[in-house]
């Protein structure tokens, strides 16, 4: 039976959870595999929580359901704690390191945790928190985080970097390859350490 | 041929390209709005497309054009179909000569909606043709025979993806744009195109003869395909086909319904060949309702029975549960997982530099008994904002208005509108109100652009759907020719001139009109807008929060003082909302 690598990219609208999921089917168009995703776009995106599902080398639904992703690349630390149920049994997490506070933290007086709760929380699984925001500054554009992330989580992709370079030269603006390019290898230099 | 990895509705519209389409209108719904942006995005466009007003002026005119024998697309979201359902039952009766495809994209979970309606509901009403499709791939294929099938039975198509098939992206192969396009010719005929009751009458019976082997045809066409695997069945349609497929075990028999209707003949020796029958779909239970009329002796589960839920959308673990209720075995189980808790939640909000925040804003300080109908767009987020209290269909927040102050009711009724949502049905709410001599204050929040679906152009906008200069519509001269007396007109970022506004609209009696004018913040900037952001002076803040609940997702609070962030676009609303002066325009950008 056909199974799938599930991967669920979440973050707040605007930081390019599309964008990233565009470079991963790109990737699967180039390594000859089938590939279904699912978008959150209209009201849903202004400044709210988002996800993008993506099953690589999926054939049916384009849906992951919860305990079942294989991998969770997260944006934003938050949003991280706030989809992990999404994970499967001996799945892993890769989130970047940073908080965007939600504004009725602001607003309300909600209550954020902490960076540090936050992590002591997802210490049960496998999760890597990345600092993308200076990775991104380092490559040239603080923009390209959504690409330092992808390169940290390329040791689990089931996609050559080969595949996965290709596809970020192909889907980002052309005036920006060579920051994604860098941001790519910076993200995955990180987790390699 | 090559294969793309694509979003749903830019797959549906490449399909039209194929099938070369000559005309394409629309207005603008989540999740539709993609298929006519992409169609009038393409570079070599040689054929007509338009953003309409609404809906119903969408589909006249795509319903006029395929009278004249060209091949014709109109969209829309389901709730839109609502707005064009008087034209839509009576196409029926006379039917088309070009292929005409009508697209209403459902919202299961009402993602971006109002309901959770069934388009197909609306097909089998006006009987015509419905296609359904289980994957994106399957939207590009039936696209293309959608008007092939019009063109043969001489009706309106109703196509029905829904938002797991228009927001999904799949790997899929697409073809050459056609070429061959036609040009439309008017034949008169007024026993076809007057639907006086002599002529009607026929029409009518004209209608239900072509009903006579279409459902077989559709058959035939392979929209509608089972296999028998063994003495247990499930019957899916939609997207949750493809949910079932992945799950399905082997020797359980399997039909697919992608069109409507569904041939009752065919259906009927599917089903009875089995003892029990399970039905999954998403919806209303259409599906179920025809397998209800065809079993004599098998069993049937699905919604009607409680084994599916009759609202929200499916998933792949939710129909492994119903598979699992109905005493069906799926090949995966999904484990029982709770959400974490104590996770504030993140809501999306209005945006930094959204001219309709200071609106809202200045509605609570001026009208703090006020009732505060509202509509359709962005700024239904002002909910947040406490300036929210009804919100039910595109246009109705005037009526709404209107409705409540002449019940009696003695609060003064501010409404907001979008500019698009103005034009679209609001302009009959106005006249009425005037005409029938309501109270009201009507605020028309002026973006200039259809921002929520995707900065869609609208006859605001200065510019029409295929990208050529038209004139700006006058929102102040559409309210007086209604009648208002009083139209003000503001800046969005002019708190003081907004404050004064419904100051004086709150003196006076009858329908008030204020435009708070300002573009999407979002739109400008692609606009080339830039304004310098604001800064807080940490000495001079003395930590009351004021601008804090503002709401600006711009404005955070540390350590006693605000704190602008980087997303600050530079409006000035909050450097007014500060008593003290501390918050003053920064440096360069």
């Amino acid at each position: 039976m056909n199974e799938s690598f599930d991967v669920l990219i979440v973050g707040v609208g605007g930081q390019g959870t599309i964008l990233a999921s565009n470079i991963l089917g790109e990737a699967c168009l180039i390594a000859g595999l089938p590939v279904r995703g699912a978008e959150t776009h209209g009201m849903a995106q202004r400044g709210g929580s988002v996800e993008t599902h993506i099953r690589i080398g999926g054939i049916y639904g384009p849906l992951i359901s919860p305990g079942t992703a294989d991998l969770i690349i997260s944006f934003d630390l938050l949003e991280a704690l706030r989809y992990r149920h999404f994970l499967k049994s001996g799945g892993s997490i890769v989130t970047s390191d940073a908080i965007i506070i939600p504004t009725s933290a602001f607003t309300a007086g909600a209550e954020v945790p902490t960076q540090a709760e936050i992590i002591n929380r997802l210490t049960d699984i496998s999760c890597s928190a990345i600092d993308a925001a200076g990775l991104a500054i380092e490559a040239g554009s603080i923009l390209s985080q959504n690409v330092v992330m992808l390169g940290a989580a390329s040791h689990v992709l089931p996609l050559s970097v080969e595949a996965l370079r290709e596809a970020i030269t192909r889907s980002v603006p052309p005036k920006t390859v060579d920051a994604n390019l860098r941001a790519f290898e910076l993200g995955r230099a990180f987790l390699k350490k | 041929m090559n294969t793309q990895y694509m979003l749903g509705n830019e797959v549906i519209a490449h399909a039209c390209l194929e099938a070369e389409i000559d005309f394409a209108s629309g207005y603008p719904g989540t999740p539709s709005s993609e298929v006519i942006d992409y169609l009038r995005h393409q570079k070599d466009r040689d054929f007509y497309v338009e953003w309409s007003v609404n809906e119903k002026v969408a589909f006249e005119n795509a319903l006029a054009a395929a009278w004249t024998g060209i091949r014709s697309l109109v969209t829309m979201k389901h709730v839109g179909l609502n707005v064009a359902a008087d034209p839509l039952l009576t196409s029926a009766y006379t039917g088309v000569t070009g292929g005409f495809v009508i697209l209403s994209a459902d919202d299961p979970y009402a993602h971006s909606s109002q309901n959770e309606q069934d388009s197909r509901r609306y097909a089998l009403f006006a009987k015509i043709p419905c296609l359904d499709p289980a994957t994106v791939r399957e939207a590009h294929s039936m696209m293309k025979a959608a008007f092939d099938i019009s063109e043969k039975v001489g009706l309106p198509v109703l196509f029905r993806p829904t938002t797991r098939i228009c927001h999904s992206k799949s790997d899929a192969e697409m073809g050459e744009p056609g070429t061959g396009h036609r040009t439309g010719l008017f034949v008169r005929n007024p026993q076809q195109y007057v639907v006086i009751p002599k002529h009607t009458r026929v029409l009518h019976k004209i209608l239900n003869e072509k009903q006579a082997g279409l459902a077989e045809m559709l058959v035939e066409g392979g929209f509608n395909t089972a296999e028998v695997r063994g003495k247990t069945a499930i019957i899916s349609g939609g997207v949750a086909a493809s949910y079932v497929e992945e799950l399905i075990s082997e020797g359980v028999s399997f039909a697919k319904i992608g069109a409507y209707p569904i041939d009752a003949t065919w259906l009927s020796a599917f089903v009875n060949q089995h003892d029990t029958v399970l039905v999954i779909e998403e919806l209303s239970p259409v599906i179920e309702e025809a397998v209800r009329m065809a079993a004599t002796t098998t069993v049937v589960h699905g919604k009607m029975d409680g084994h599916l839920p009759m609202e929200g959308e499916l998933s792949p673990a939710a129909v492994a549960e119903a598979m699992l209720s109905a005493g069906f075995t799926p090949t995966k189980t999904y484990p029982v997982v709770k959400p974490e808790t104590g996770i504030p939640a993140r809501p999306p909000l209005l945006c930094a530099g959204c001219g309709h925040r200071s609106v809202f804003y200045a509605m609570k300080k001026v009208f703090k008994d006020g009732i505060f109908p509202s509509d359709i767009g962005c700024y239904t987020l002002g909910i947040q904002l406490g300036t929210v209290d009804t919100t039910i269909c595109m246009g109705a927040s005037i009526t709404v208005g209107s409705g409540i102050a002449q019940s009696g009711e003695t609060r003064p009724v501010v409404c907001t509108i979008g500019d698009s949502t103005f034009l679209h049905t609001g302009i009959q709410g106005l006249l009425n109100a005037v005409y029938n001599g309501a109270a009201m204050t009507v605020v028309i929040l002026d973006n200039r652009i259809t921002a929520m679906t995707g900065h869609q152009p609208n006859p605001n906008t200065g510019v029409t759907g295929m990208g050529v200069a038209s004139p700006p519509v006058s929102l102040e001269a559409i309210c007086r020719s209604c009648g208002v007396s009083w139209v003000e007109t503001v800046s969005s970022y002019d708190l003081t001139g907004i404050l004064q506004a419904l100051k004086m609209a709150k003196e006076r009696d009858g329908v008030k009109v204020i435009v708070c004018r300002q573009p999407c913040v979002i739109a400008a900037r692609r606009e080339g807008v830039r304004r310098k952001p604001y800064v807080v002076d940490p000495e001079a803040c003395t930590g009351c929060g004021l601008c804090v609940k503002f709401g600006c997702p711009a404005i955070e609070f540390h350590n006693e003082k605000a704190f602008i962030t980087s997303l600050c676009s530079g409006c000035s609303v909050c450097a007014d909302i500060c008593p003290v002066g501390a918050i003053h325009k920064g440096g360069a950008q």
